[in-house]
């Protein structure tokens, strides 16, 4: 097989995983040019990405909940309802940071337990269960912001989540040196692990890319990670909030992908039937992936009353929409048991990339929401025809 | 007499006898499988038709055949219908011509009401709007032609399943149909129910209505029958006509079981058997969601290196018995015991039975078995996959060489255990599904239906595989519709009709007519 065959049949193989790049990689250009390179600009994209995290969140959240083939309504107001918990907790009674996070964490979970308890015990739709829930914390959520109105924030630390930067040593100026060290130190650690996977493939026979494909893939994945640090470095750095993103979505990928309980989320979307005949206890899945849910959604409400540094009336309106909106741009099949919340993250990025390049643009909101309408629609249109073409 | 008129003559001859429906050499293939072959079926007019055979002898194809489910040109041969060659591209265009099919299971709407559903589909309009009054008026004067005493206004689903059987007759016949097929109408019906219903049927021949009967149960069969074909392997093997006496029992026995059982079976050495492994004493299950008790009072045994088979026709309650056994994934209601080598067990869940040692590889794997969208690797590990993790993570190294051990001592034909199971062919999913089972390294292994679906090569090959397990001392218990299996497979073989054991013998005393009687019992 020569190298361009090769490629092709690469491309055509992965044409789904591949083409949300693509996609994020036409919308970039596009706005790029169109915005004379504005959209491309540190100051942007480092905006771009802070201003997505809480919906990034949601999204890993919510593509465990549709690959288990349910829906879960209610995760926008609950962010809004527990970041207000969280601005109640830290002003009106002046708990610490460090003990209000677990808090709110731990409110979220116990949430979406009772969420999991109604769908997975009482056969309650989980699209029910979700519209309930939502009504319900918008409701919760006036009335914690009833008597204040909005809740001013004032803890700097609380702050920094959603606004503040990690540190860095002023060595070389025009540019954020940790985050430097973080991204060079991110593409080693890449290369080694890919190299890795690659030698056991081997080792079991299995196919493998020839090696200058590899290389080439090697290659231009450390470039990406290296052209994003760098544009990063020369504004402020990596956020706490890009930090906090990247854990969670490492720790869910991981678990997903190399534990029992990945497999068996995966079994039971893949086939409920024979996921509870073959010994998996469907019912705890279920608590489990509701309450990761609304734990995320208490996560998500942390970031964004920190980034607004004030807990609203309205916080969290259309949240769980966004979430589910970049779910399935990032490719995870209503159907069930397909997903990965890397796609859905990068699902994400491309809705905020939307968002951001049209506002440079000028859009006005009207036209913006009906060209995210038509986005949703053609990725999940161009979704299901490569599937079907399998 | 010159030529023609001879052949005028014979002509006359044939339409002598008014056959409503003739197929004519009807061959019907699937891919690796012809479900029917050359079959022949004539039905005279105003007669009442069964067609009785095993399981997979080709009835069903045959009237799907009929109803246009396989449409004009998948199939060879030809149907006429009156007189005249029939060529349906839908369901829609036999019922046009005067046919109506009823299933086994209803296709009515439970939250409508009894006349909503009778009109579905046809609904008497004036102006474009439902003439609701004109179709009460109409589904009174049918319900009363099908000898229904309820009010139309009821919903469906306050009606018990005999009755129920009854709207879909009311429901054909507001068509105008001439030709009545019901497809064992009688399997999910108590005894009353069924009575009522081979009177309606014998009331419908006097006014005419021709019907054509699917039935396993043979007493039902000669009692009302003019004339019995047989099918058998997809071909028809003879056609039995009552007024002469020919419909019997044993007729009827001999001519569905009747093929020898060759050596498709690989020789295993019959051994003593050990202590028993598991043992069930007066097992009951009611199913909540049809409202049936599925299991009556059944008590059955496996013994180490013992194969039992239970044979019984479809619905006779065998995969229920397994579900029940197995930890009871459908939450049906249920009493007895069950004994895993001499001590009594309580499953909550089908991952307690897997702990204690059961496996159960289910009939349908495609829906039950197996999770078709990921790889042969995944679906191996799936019921044992934390013998493969350490602290929840997953070893993959260790889950590869497992799948690579499956796949060569199986022989399962795949590129490689990465390949998504949808993928593959019917035999080697059924040996994945094994796979998978043998992995949980299960004391009592549970087969149901183990080879259906698959061709003549795979199937010799599960059977070693029986073979070998067996002769580690592992306990089997394999349900099967297929006869010459059971018997050529099993030690002892238990029959199992509606919901009970109506016999229990030494494979070596079984014969085909013996276990067909003990599954007709009703």
């Amino acid at each position: 097989m020569n190298l361009m065959t090769e490629l092709k049949t690469i491309l055509k193989k992965n044409v789904r995983a591949y083409g949300m790049f693509i996609a994020l990689f036409i919308i970039m250009l596009t706005f790029s040019v169109l915005t004379n390179g504005v959209f491309m600009s540190p100051r942007n994209i480092s905006n771009l990405i802070n201003s997505m995290g809480y919906i990034a969140v949601l999204a890993v959240g919510m593509t465990l909940v549709i690959v288990i083939r349910h829906i879960d309504l209610s995760v926008g107001f609950l962010a809004g309802f527990l970041g207000a918990i969280a601005a109640i907790l830290l002003t009106q009674y002046n708990l610490p940071v460090w003990l209000v996070i677990p808090m709110v964490l731990i409110m979220g979970s116990l949430v979406g337990l009772f969420n999991g308890f109604l769908v997975a015990n009482l056969n309650i739709p989980a699209f029910v269960v979700g519209l309930a829930g939502m009504m319900v914390f918008r409701g919760a959520l006036l009335q914690a912001t009833n008597r204040t109105g909005t809740i001013i924030v004032p803890n700097a630390s609380f702050n920094a989540i959603g606004n503040g930067f990690i540190p860095d040593i002023n060595i070389l100026p025009g540019y954020h040196l940790i985050t430097l060290l973080v991204g060079a130190v991110s593409i080693v650690l890449f290369v080694v692990m890919e190299f890795r996977a690659r030698n056991t493939k081997i080792k079991y026979n299995f196919e493998i890319m020839s090696m200058p494909i590899f290389i080439a893939k090697l290659a231009f994945i450390s470039f990406l990670i290296a052209y994003v640090t760098r544009i990063l470095s020369m504004y402020n750095g990596l956020s706490w909030t890009v930090v906090i993103v990247l854990v969670t979505v490492a720790l869910y990928h991981f678990m997903t992908t190399k534990t029992v309980l990945g497999r068996y989320i995966y079994a039971v979307g893949g086939n409920p039937e024979a996921a509870a005949l073959s010994g998996i206890n469907v019912k705890k899945i279920t608590y489990f992936v509701f309450a990761s849910m609304s734990m995320l959604a208490a996560l998500s409400g942390i970031l964004y009353t920190s980034r607004l540094q004030s807990a609203t009336t309205t916080a969290g309106t259309l949240f769980e929409l966004d979430a589910i909106a970049a779910a399935y741009v990032g490719g995870v099949s209503a159907a069930g048991g397909v997903g990965k919340v890397t796609g859905s993250v990068i699902g994400a990025l491309v809705m905020a990339s939307l968002v951001s390049g049209m506002n440079l643009m000028g859009i006005g909101s009207s036209g913006q929401y009906m060209i995210r309408g038509a986005i949703l629609v053609i990725a999940v249109i161009f979704d299901v025809m490569t599937r079907n073409r399998k | 007499m010159d030529k023609q008129s001879q052949h005028l003559e014979t002509i006359q001859e044939e339409t002598t006898t008014d056959y409503i429906l003739e197929m004519k050499e009807i061959t019907k293939e699937f891919p690796g499988v012809k479900a029917l072959d050359n079959v022949n079926f004539k039905v005279k007019r105003g007669e009442i038709h069964c067609l009785v055979g095993e399981n997979g002898a080709g009835k069903s194809t045959l009237m799907k055949v009929l109803s246009g489910v396989w449409p004009s040109g998948s199939y060879t041969g030809d149907i006429v219908l009156n007189g005249e060659v029939q060529s349906y591209q839908g369901i829609q265009d036999s019922e046009k011509a005067g046919i109506a099919i009823i299933y086994q299971e209803l296709a009515l709407i439970p939250e409508l009401t009894v006349y909503e559903n009778i009109f579905l589909g046809h609904e008497i309009q004036k102006r474009g709007l439902i003439d609701w009054n004109e179709t009460i008026v109409k589904s009174k004067e049918l319900l009363e032609r099908v000898r229904l005493k309820v009010n139309p206004e009821t919903p469906i689903k306050e009606l018990g399943v005999g009755k129920q059987q009854l709207v879909e007759i009311a429901k054909a016949f507001s068509k105008n149909i001439d030709l009545l097929i019901l497809d064992e109408p009688t399997a999910a019906l108590n005894d009353d129910d069924s009575e009522n219903l081979m009177e309606l049927l014998k009331e419908l021949k006097t006014e005419g209505i021709t019907s054509i009967m699917i039935s396993h149960k043979l007493r039902e069969v000669i009692n009302i029958a003019d004339t019995v074909t047989v099918l058998r392997d997809g071909q028809t093997i003879c056609s039995l006509d009552a007024a002469k006496g020919e419909v019997t029992e044993q007729a009827l026995i001999k001519n569905m079981v009747g093929r020898a059982i060759n050596d498709i079976f690989p020789k295993r050495a019959r051994k003593d058997m050990g202590e028993v492994a598991l043992e069930i004493k007066n097992l009951n299950a009611h199913d909540h969601v049809s409202g049936r008790d599925i299991l009556k009072n059944i008590n059955l045994n496996v013994r180490k290196g013992e194969v039992v088979g239970v044979a019984g026709l479809i619905g006779a309650g065998r995969t229920e018995l397994a579900y029940s056994i197995f930890g009871n994934p459908r939450d049906y209601s249920i009493s007895g015991e069950i004994y895993m080598e001499g001590k009594p067990v309580n499953f909550n869940h089908s991952g307690d039975a897997i702990k204690a040692g059961l496996a159960y590889v289910t009939e349908d794997r495609k829906r039950e078995g197996l999770i078709l969208i990921q790889d042969v690797k995944n679906n191996i590990s799936l019921a044992n996959l934390k013998a493969l993790s350490n602290r929840g993570v997953v070893n993959e190294n260790k889950e590869i060489t497992v799948a690579t051990h499956y796949k060569d001592s199986l022989t399962i034909k795949t590129p490689s255990i990465q390949q998504i199971i949808g993928n593959l062919s019917g035999g080697n999913q059924q040996k994945v599904s094994v796979g998978k089972w043998l992995f949980t390294e299960p004391k009592v292994l549970i087969l149901d239906e183990p080879t259906r679906g698959i061709d003549v090569g795979a199937k010799f090959e599960i059977y070693t595989i029986i073979n070998k397990l067996i002769e580690q001392g592992m306990s089997i218990i394999m349900i099967s519709s297929e006869l010459p299996e059971v018997m050529g497979m099993s030690d002892r073989i238990y029959v199992m009709s509606e919901g009970q054991i109506t016999g229990e013998m030494d494979a070596a005393d079984a014969t085909q007519d013996k276990i067909m009687e003990m599954a007709t019992v009703s």
